[in-house]
Parts: structure tokens; sequence; C-alpha cells
């Protein structure tokens, strides 16, 4: 079995080679990070202690992470008052038809407050649908405007346009336009869910548009000579050249598209009142209480991981398509 | 003589700003089935140019080429390109990028003829034992055997070919020849090769035609090379009609057409 890279310092530590040049390594790769985030919490907690607010001091580290366990602790219990509900639903159901066969039992939704983690999973569905429909609208439009350089010229300027547009001044605008054309009888998604989706897709897809043309327009002119002198079909000069010319630069919007949906969205939930990380922040602020500042810490915190994995993600899915397993990607 | 492949008063202006800048003109060639044609010329003059217009990728703006009787106006597999960087597609192999070619030209050809097809092809140019990896993990020349398996997979009616061997060293060099000719010598092939070398040029053609410097290059002299094949380069050095053909293009390059330095 071949060790990961990064373990081989620690493998040879263990046996006693090089001990000076490893521990070195060692302490480069691992001892240099945790020092960054040791001296970050002192100057932290430091600093918390100095700035009074009207709810009091502002949290040190402790404090979050004491908001943090609590947090978990609301969510088990929340968890488990719905079990409860629905238990005690089974039962009176089973009781009614054992007493009437012809009975039709419902299960009714329980309807709690969606704790901090239901939160997080709101976001990060609203954040995927957003991400994966604005992608596959993108990407295609990308190609098509990278292969016409007439194309390019004419549509280059609309996006240059609409790129730095905040999301802020698009909520409104898709809130009327939403609640005005998207009215059913039984919706199937919450008009908040849709308006914050589009919001965020709206403000994220430019970067994947733009690079993917970009990437598209740069295939190399000899490999166009290739296509065009093997007489290939549209379709096969799109996915045997253009596409996996391109896909670095792709991949590079689409980075760049998730991140920005991802800071999107916060804003987008908080003004729009719909469900998510950015109306349990908003929540906090509203209601004051001694707690409200760790917790809305403790949700700034979770929102920076998170954007952080769904990078990792993103290079990870980019290494697997990629066909230069040796090209080095961060 | 019968022509296979007809070059007429080609000519070419790019459009610039100002007036229009006319690359070559008055090119007029007749090529026979069967005939190894190279294109020699200083660096700029236009070689590239009459390739792509025969190849399609360019359109003359006057005259034209006519090939078995129809006129050029389009690329297309009948008239396959080596190009000079080898012009793989770096993310499939070589067995794949010969694929894309053939089945481009087979299109009704079982899964097996196809297979088999591209293997004898890779075959032919010495590469079969290399067939699975990619054009990063091959070396120049086995790229460049690649891409002429390629076009010789296409069996095309003409197979040209943009210095194909330029950036190579001199003893890959000489090998690939060897292949080159030897594969001409079975199957014969119609073929315009451009290049920079002049003992290439006589080893392997049979008429040299050579090219006055530009803007408005246009033939200057061609060589016929009446030497016996199959050729042997050693053999050749001694032989004093080969000595006689290069030291023809050799004047023609380092005398009449001088490249003045600026
Ligand atoms: N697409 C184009 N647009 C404008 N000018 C061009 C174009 N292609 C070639 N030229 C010009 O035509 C002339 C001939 O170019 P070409 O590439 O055919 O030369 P070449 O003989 O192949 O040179 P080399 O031996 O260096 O490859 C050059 O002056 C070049 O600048
Ligand atoms: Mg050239």
């Amino acid at each position: 079995m071949k060790l990961p890279v990064f373990l081989e310092p620690y493998v040879a530590l263990v046996k006693g080679v090089n001990p000076k040049d490893n521990a070195t390594l060692i302490f480069r790769q691992l001892g240099l990070p945790v020092v960054g985030l040791l001296v970050f919490m002192m100057v932290w907690s430091g600093a918390a202690k100095n700035i009074e607010t009207s709810l009091g001091n502002f949290p040190g580290p402790v404090e979050v992470y004491n908001q943090f366990t609590n947090l978990v602790d609301e969510h088990q219990a929340e968890k488990e008052k719905a079990q409860a509900f629905f238990e005690r639903q089974q039962a009176r159901n089973e009781a009614r038809m054992a007493q009437d066969p012809d009975f039709v039992s419902t299960i009714r939704p329980y309807t709690g407050a969606p704790t901090f983690f239901d939160q997080i999973k709101t976001s990060l569905f609203t954040v995927f649908t957003a991400f994966v429909i604005g992608s596959l609208i993108a990407i295609p439009i990308g190609i098509l405007i990278g292969m016409s350089d007439g194309l390019y010229r004419a549509v280059n300027p609309i996006i240059q346009l609409f790129k730095p547009v905040s999301p802020l001044a698009w909520l409104p605008l898709v809130t009327l336009v939403v609640s005005a054309l998207y009215i059913s009888e039984s919706p199937m998604f919450q008009t908040a869910f849709i308006v914050s989706a589009i919001t965020v897709l709206l403000s994220s897809i430019w970067s994947t548009i733009i690079n993917t043309a970009v990437g598209v327009a740069t295939v190399s002119k000899d490999l166009l000579n290739v296509s065009k002198v093997l007489n290939l079909n549209a379709w096969t000069h799109v996915t045997k050249i253009l596409i996996p010319s391109a896909i670095p630069m792709i991949f590079t919007g689409l980075r760049i598209s998730l991140g920005i949906a991802w800071m999107v969205l916060i804003a987008a939930e908080m003004l729009s009142q719909s469900p998510g990380l950015g109306k349990f922040i908003w929540d906090q602020f509203q209601n004051g209480s001694s707690e409200s500042m760790s917790r809305i810490m403790v949700a700034v915190l979770v929102i920076g991981l998170i954007g952080f994995f769904l990078d990792r993600l993103m290079l990870l899915l980019q290494k697997t398509v990629s066909w230069d397993k040796s090209a080095v990607l961060r | 003589m019968d022509a296979y492949l007809e070059l007429t008063d080609v000519e070419i202006a790019f459009p610039t700003p100002t007036v229009p800048f006319v690359a070559i003109q008055n090119i007029n060639l007749k090529i026979k089935q069967g005939e190894f044609i190279s294109l020699i010329g200083h660096s700029g003059c236009g070689k590239s140019t009459v390739l792509n217009i025969v190849a399609g990728l360019y359109q003359a703006t006057k005259g034209g080429v006519i090939l078995e009787g129809k006129e050029v106006d389009q690329p297309g597999p009948e008239r396959a390109v080596v190009f000079q960087n080898h012009s793989l597609l770096p993310w499939l192999t070589a067995y794949q990028n010969v694929e894309l070619a053939v089945k481009q030209v087979m299109k009704k050809a079982s899964k097996a003829e196809v297979k088999d097809w591209i293997e004898h092809n890779l075959k032919l140019v010495h590469m079969d034992h290399a067939m699975h990896k990619r054009p990063d993990e091959l070396s120049g020349g086995m790229k460049q055997r690649v891409g002429i398996a390629r076009a010789l997979s296409m069996q095309p009616k003409v197979l040209l070919m943009d210095e194909p061997f330029g950036a190579l060293d001199a003893l890959t060099r000489a090998h690939l020849q060897d292949s080159l000719m030897e594969i001409q010598n079975e199957l014969n092939n119609t073929v315009i090769m451009i290049t920079h070398d002049v003992d290439e040029a006589v080893l392997l053609s049979d008429r040299i035609v050579m090219m006055t410097n530009g803007p408005g290059a246009t033939i200057g002299e061609i060589a016929e090379i009446n030497l016996p094949r199959p050729r042997n380069r050693v053999v050749l050095t001694e032989d004093a009609a080969y000595n006689h053909y290069r030291q023809q293009v050799l004047s023609f390059l380092y005398e009449k057409q001088a490249k003045v330095e600026l």
C-alpha cells in the first residue's frame, strides 16, 4: 500500500530516518497551523474582553464553545420531542383503527421550531439547488459564447455588467417577480426558498459563464484544426475537444461561483426571512439575549467552515474528472 | 502528365488594416498519384500556407486546388494532416487518438474491425507497445509516430505533413524517416511534406518544390529526384547523383534565395 505523501515524514520519524529534517517538516506541516490558531484564539479572547456592547461583553472562544454545545443539546431535545410526537400519533391512530376498521389514518407533520442544525441543512440544500441549476445553465452558455468570437463580444459587456451586482439589489425584484408568478394551490417549495435560490443563482452564475467561455475560446488552434480535418460533428467536437480543454477553467469558474453562492445565500436568507443560517443569525440578532452574540459567533464559524469544505469538495471533484492527474491543484 | 492533385494559380491575401498581405501567389503544381513531394523554403515564406490551402483550412483568394477532379473547399479526412507539434489530444491515449480518426472514416465497420484497424496502424509506426499511454507519457518521436498513425488510419487520398520531424533530434528523425520510407513503400500514398532539412528532402522525395522568399512567394525551382528506391542514407552519402541534388537545393536556398537577415 502506498502512503499519502503527507504521512511520509511521520513514518520516517518513527523509523528514525533523518530525524532532524523530518521533525522540521512536521513542524511546518502541522506545527505552524496550530501555532497560528492558538495565537488567533489568544488575540480573540483578549480583544473580546475589551469590547462592551449593549448585550454584554463580546463572546470569547469559551462562550462560543459553550453555546455550540447548547445548540447541540437543543437540537437533540427537539428531535426527541418530534419523535415523541410521532409516536403519540401512531398510538392514537392504532387505537382508532382497532375500534373502527374503516378509519383512514393521517399523520400530521411536526411543527416545532427549526434548530440550528436544521437551518444548516436548509441552507446547504438551497445552495446546492441554486448551484447545480446555475451550473447547468452557465456551462452550456459559456461553451456557446466561447465557441463564437462574435457572440463573446456581444454578450461579454452584459455579463460584466451583471457580475458585480450585489444580491441585495436583486432580492426585492426577485421577491416581487416570484410572488407574482409562482402561485400554486399546494406549492412544492416555499416561496422564500425559491426567492433565495434564484437570488443566489443570479449572483453566482456569471463567473462560471465567463470562465467557461474563456476556457473554450482559448482552446489550442492546432486542436481545432484537428477537429476540422477529422470532420468531427458538433457533439463530438464539444465533448472530445472543447470540454476537456476547458475543464480547468470551468472548475475555476465553478469554485468562484460556489464561494459566491454560499456568501450570497446567507445575506439572502437574512433579508428575505427564508429559513436557513441567515435567518438564524437574524433571529438571534432580534432576540437580543445575552446568548445571542455567542450564538451568532457560532454561526459565523460554521459558515466559514462549510464554505471551506464546499471549496475542498469542488477541488476533489476537479481532481476526479480532470485528465491531467499530475497537475497541481490548489 | 495526369494530375491527381492540381494547384492552379493559387494566391492568398490575408486581410490587414491597410492593404491585404499577399503571402503566396502564382502557385502552379501538378502532382501524380503516389508521388512524394517536399516543399522547402526559408522560414515564413508560406509553406504552411500552401499546405493549409490544400488541407482546406485556408481558402485561396485566387485560383484553387483540385483533387481527383473535385474542387477542395473545406477540410476533410481524405486530406489528412500531420501537424508539426503532433497535435494529439492530451487527454486521450495513443489508441484513443487514432480511434477518434478511425471512427470518422469507418462509420459502418464493426467494433472488431475498428479495433483491428487502429492496432494495425499503430503497428505500422511501431507504436503497438505503448498504445494505451497518454501523450504526456510518450517521447517526442513517439508522439509524432502516433500523429502519423492517426493520419494514415484515415486512408487519405493525400497525406499532408507540416515539418513532421522538425522538433526531433537527429537520431530520432533519421529513425522516423526510415519508418516513413518503409510505410510509403508499402502504401504508396500521395504525400506533400514541408521540411527545412535538405538531406531529408532529397532522401524522401520524388520531387522537391523550392519556394522563393515572401511576401508574394511562389515556386522557384522544382528538382526531380531520380534515385532508385529503396534508398539507404548511408550508401547515398557516397552517391554522386545524391550529392548533386543536395547541392542543387542548397544553392537555391543559400545563393539564389539567400535570406537577407534584417
Ligand atoms: N492567418 C494568417 N493571417 C495573416 N498572415 C498570415 C496567416 N498565416 C500566415 N500568415 C503570413 O504568411 C506568411 C507565410 O506564413 P507560413 O506560416 O505559411 O510560413 P512558413 O513557410 O510555414 O514558415 P515556417 O517555416 O516558419 O513554418 C508569413 O508572413 C505569415 O506572417
Ligand atoms: Mg510553417
